[in-house]
Order: structure tokens, then sequence, then C-alpha cells
């Protein structure tokens, strides 16, 4: 009797899950987890490998001072000083041509061409541009640059083939860091009767500055390991070469496919060598992407 | 000059003052000419504006010329080399012959093959992944951890492909071998594990290459879906929540019918960046001179790798013509995978 007193009268409200919805929530659980864990190893693992492989060559002074200039594929020594400078220079020559014209796309995007027909078909451009691979870009400029206007096959040669890949990148940062800027601002500037370039340079932008520098950073750390434009546009020189409109150019890609095809794996130095090379580059790619957080920070609007 | 209707001028109103003509009633006035609203009507256009505006349109339009500029090219650097070609271009599968500029033998139906075996192989690898993590870092994660997740998952895009090159021949190769011997032994009644032409134990084959490609173009996918996931209406989400749906069941029930069209759109862009991606597969799959024959070991050449390759060849305009017509294959093929993932994003924010 006792015992059905004890009963509630009605069954609880809340049923318990069954045991198959039980389940199915669990085993979704771990493998969404599971993939998270999945896309981690290999990022760990290749920055493991380039940082443990790598250390041994690049800790000497030499390294950082010296080119490869002399050299063969199987005597130690050397460094890879030329190779970071072209790379550099490279990276600079690029970056001086796109900044403006992929800062400049992104204004005439937000401020004047939103919902135009050009503006519609710039959108759709930036998109086709950004997954255009880097080796039709290579391609491009070889069949513009080299085949039609008849320039040497050069450094800069290779900065022009970056600047395709480069500018999409930074449209796109631009673009969305003017989209934030509050049309309040630009009302408010209007209404003081600052015509509207003076408006968007004095106003807009620096409001965006911050954004639009880490993109640009970001960018360039995306194109500076770009290897493909190396191969067609401008041969590996083993020694320090300045002149970006002639001659061959070093540079940390193409050192590291010169190691592999020099014997890398096989034979200790080339591998040092190459390993060294993708350690120096990641720190530069490292560096950048550093500095592109600093300065967010650093120049980011103060909050009043 | 003026908005305003001039008032002193009435010749072409009737005059009130023509007593009995009627014509006062008759006709209507003339409508005035509406005072504008817009306060700078009128004004003088600046220099400075104009200068600024020219220099912004002129960029967009400066992007719309390198594209067509880049198909223009490539098609007018091709087409010498096209017409001295003595095999069909489409669907030759043999060995390239370019040492004689007169009679070239090139096609292209071998490295269409290898490229999409593999971009598809490497799709199919990361597609899952990607959904996965997507799904935890927009439902399940903490806030204070998604977003340092986010940013490692993005900084596997950031390492230059040459390094996942590199990293897969020398130290994935090595480590996966014994996979891949197990698959070519035991599952070598199924096409995809026989034997190919590359040898297992060396790497250098598309299984290898599959899996690195797969690595590379995980954060893109992931990127995209994630945008897009994380915009589910908190109402759905809510709503499967109030009516006792578990966890996977809200994802499976509200995020997943959302944001499909941004996995779909996510999944074509990583595989356009997988039809494109040259170096890393240029390292790792060995070049083979024997057919490709659809199996995971197999090697071969990409579109890219093969054009990359014979970077030595781009000193006389007709061999340069052959690799530049492989060139504009490729890029065609992106351009159309590209544009069909952006209508599969711009289907979702219309309906």
């Amino acid at each position: 009797m006792t015992a059905t007193l004890d009963q509630p009268v009605k069954a609880p409200t809340f049923q318990k899950l069954s045991l198959r919805r039980k389940v199915a929530d669990n085993v979704a659980t771990v493998l969404v987890t599971l993939s998270v864990a999945i896309a981690l190893v290999p990022l760990i693992w290749v920055l493991y490998t380039v940082v443990v492989k790598g250390l041994g060559a690049v800790t000497s002074s030499t390294w950082w001072l010296h080119s490869q200039a002399g050299m063969t594929a199987f005597q130690a020594g050397g460094g890879a000083y030329h190779a970071i400078i072209g790379t550099l220079l490279q990276g600079l020559v690029c970056a001086v041509i796109s900044i403006p014209i992929g800062v400049f796309v992104g204004i005439y995007l937000v401020e004047y061409g939103g919902g135009t027909k050009l503006g519609k078909i710039t959108t759709f451009m930036v998109d086709i541009l950004t997954g255009v691979p880097s080796i039709v870009a290579a391609l491009f400029i070889y069949a513009l640059w080299v085949a039609t206007l008849g320039f040497q096959r050069s450094g800069f040669a290779v900065s022009l083939a970056l600047v395709l890949l480069m500018i999409p990148v930074i449209v796109r940062s631009t673009e969305e860091m003017l989209r934030i800027v509050p049309m309040d601002l630009r009302e408010a500037s209007y209404a003081l009767g600052v015509p509207k370039w003076r408006t968007i340079s004095s106003i807009v932008i620096p409001t965006a500055l911050s954004g639009i520098v880490t993109g640009i950073l970001l960018a360039l750390a995306r194109v500076m390991g770009e290897t493909a434009p190396l191969l067609i546009l401008v041969g590996y020189a083993q020694a320090m070469n300045f002149d970006m409109f002639s001659g061959f150019m070093g540079s940390l890609p193409g050192m590291m496919y010169d190691q592999t095809s020099a014997g890398a794996g096989a034979n200790p130095v080339p591998t040092d060598r190459l390993w060294g090379a993708a350690l120096t580059l990641i720190v530069l790619i490292a560096l950048l992407n550093v500095g592109a957080r600093f300065i967010a920070k650093l120049f980011a609007p103060k909050k009043v | 000059m003026t908005d305003r209707l001039d008032v002193t001028d009435a010749s072409g109103l009737p005059n009130p003052g023509d007593a009995g003509s009627g014509e006062v009633i008759a006709s209507p006035f003339p409508e005035p000419t509406p005072i504008s609203t817009d306060p700078s009507k009128g004004a003088k256009v600046r220099i400075g504006d104009r200068v600024f505006r020219t220099l912004a349109e002129g960029s967009g339009i400066l992007i719309v010329v390198i594209i067509a500029a880049i198909g223009g090219f490539l098609l007018w650097r091709a087409i010498p080399a096209l017409a001295r070609n003595e095999q069909n271009f489409f669907l030759y599968s043999g060995n390239w012959v370019t040492t004689d500029t007169s009679a070239m033998q090139f096609g292209i139906l071998d490295l269409l093959q290898v490229t999409v075996f593999v971009s598809v192989f490497a799709l199919l690898l990361a597609m899952p992944v990607a959904l996965g993590i997507a799904i935890f870092l927009t439902q399940y994660a903490p806030r204070r951890v998604a977003a340092p997740l986010a940013y490692m998952v993005d900084l596997l895009a950031a390492v230059p492909s040459i390094i996942y090159g590199v990293w897969g021949l020398y130290v994935l190769a090595p480590v996966i071998k014994p996979l891949a011997m197990w698959l070519n032994q035991n599952l070598n009644w199924l096409f995809l594990f026989q034997t190919g032409n590359a040898s297992v134990a060396g790497g250098g084959t598309i299984f290898t290459a599959g899996i690195v490609l797969a690595v590379m173009i995980l954060p893109i996918i992931t990127a995209v879906t994630r945008e897009v996931f994380v915009q589910t209406p908190r109402g759905h989400i809510e709503a499967a929540l109030a009516l006792g749906a578990t966890r996977w069941e809200v994802v499976k029930t509200t995020v997943l019918p959302f944001g499909l069209s941004g996995y779909i759109s996510g999944a074509m862009l990583g595989l356009g960046r997988a039809l494109g991606e040259t170096i890393a597969l240029l390292i790792i799959l060995r070049g083979t001179q024997q057919a490709f024959g659809w199996s995971l070991f197999d090697a071969g050449y990409t579109f890219a790798s093969k054009i990359a390759a014979a970077a030595s060849e781009f000193n006389d305009q007709y061999k340069a013509g052959a690799y530049i017509a492989a060139g504009l294959v490729l890029f065609i093929l992106t351009f159309i995978v590209n544009s069909l993932a952006r209508a599969a994003v711009a289907g979702r924010s219309k309906s």
C-alpha cells in the first residue's frame, strides 16, 4: 500500500533521454572534439619538425651574415643571408605595388561602388583573383612581362606575380575594416562641410588603420612563402644579388627547393640547409604575424 | 543655376489681371520645378573628390582588367604552341615531347586525372574534419577556448606550402609507410590500393600527397564553414533546446540545415585551392613516365606541378606555350570551381 503512495500520480514531465539519443550525443561530442585534435596534430608536428631540424643551422652567426657564394652542395658552411635579403626585397617591392591598389579597391567597394554594377563585378573578380593559383599568376606574368614585353626573368617579375596574390587579401581585409567604421563618423564629417575624399582620408582610413595594416602584414606573410612564381620567373642564385631587374636571385623558398634537388634527405649538408631555410622562413612569417597583432593593439582606435 | 522658380519672370503664366479671358481657370499653373533637397547640388565638384574617386574606381576596374588579361594573355601565348601540337590537346595522355618545337606532342588528359584525383582525395579527407572543427568551435567550445583554437587552425594556412611539401616527403611519408603498405597488401582487390606506378615504400605517392593537401585546405574549409555556422539564428537554437533536444540534435536540426550551403561553399573553395597547389605536390609526387591508373599509390604530375617542373623550358615561346596552355586549363578549372563556391553562398543570402 505504502509503495503505491510513494509513487507520484503523474509521470515526471522531463523524461530521461533514451539510450540511443544519449549515445548519439556523446559520440558527436567526442567526434567534433577529436576533429580539432586532428587539425592541431599536423600544425604542432610541422612546427616541431622545422624547429628541431632547423635549429642546428640557424644558431650560428654565419647563417645570418653570409651567403652561399662559392659553396658546393655537400660542403658545409655559408649562410642564408642572400636568401633572406632576396625574400625581403621581393616582399617589399610587392607590398609597395599592391598596398595602394588593394586599399583603393577596398575604398571603392565600400565608399563608392557598393551597389553599382561595376562594384558587383569587382567584388566577384576579387573573389576569383583570391582563387587564382600561384602558378597561374606566375604564368600570366611570364606571358605578359617576359614573353610579350621582352623583359628578363628577374626578382621584379616575381614581385609582380606576388602582387596578383597579395591584392585580393588586402582588398578583403580593407573592405572588412572600412565597413565597421560607423556611418555616424562619416555623417558628422559631411555635416561640417568636409568633402568626401577628405572624409575618407582623414576620418575613415585613420579609424580603420590598425585593421588595414594588420591585414597587409598578414597578406605579406602569406605571399613571402610562395614558391611557384620563383621557379618560373627567376633562377636561384647562391650569391647576393641586390638587383631586382636582372640576374638570378636567392630567396628562402628558392633555397629550400634548391636543397631538395641537391640531395636533401640523403646527405646531411643540404638537409641541414633545407631545414635551416625552413626555420628562417617560419621565423620571418611569425615575426610578421606577431607584428600584425602588435600593430592591431597599438593603433586600435581609443575606446572612450 | 538656381533651383527656385524665377517668380519675377511671369511670361509663361496666365495673368489673373486679364479679366474675363477665362484662360486663368482653363489653364492650370505650370508645375514649378521642385526645389532640390541635395545640399551639395550645384556645388563645385572639388578636384580632390574627382581625383580620389577616379583612383578608387580605376583600381576597381584594374582588378576586372587583370582577370580578363590573365585569360587573354594565356590564350594568346598558348595558341602558337597548340597549333604545332600533333596530338589532341584534351585526349592525349602520353609523355610530353617538346624538344622538337615544330612537331610537339602534349595533352592534358593525364594531368587532369591526377589533379582531380588527388584534389578529391584530399577533399574527402578534409571535409569531415573541417565540419567537426566548425561545429566544435561555434557550438561546443566556450568562447575563451574557441578563439585561440580558431587562431591555431588558421595558422595552418600561414605555413608556406613548400614547408608542407618537405615535411610530407621527409617526415610524414616514413611515418605513414606501414599504413600504406598494409593497405596495399590487404586491400589491393580495390583499384584504389593496387600497386601503382610509384614505390609504395618510397612515399612519393598520391596517398602521401593527398594527406598533406588535406591539411593545407583544412583551414579554408573550416574558416568559411565557421563563419556561416556562427550566424545560425539564436532563436532556432533556443527553440530546439526548448523542445528538449540534446546538443547534437540542436546541431543536427538547426545549425547543419542553416549552414549547409556555407559548408559546401567552403569545400568548393578548398577544392579550388587543392587544384592549384603547386610546390608541395611537386616535391612529394615522384615524376613518372607511366600512365596513371586510378590508384592511390600512383604518382605523376598535376597541372601545376607539371608546369613548375618544366621551369627550365621557359626559354622558347613554343615550349613555354605548351605549358601555358595547361595553365590556361587550370585557370578555367579554378575559375569555375570558385564561381560555384560563390554562387552557393550568394544563393543562401538571397533565400
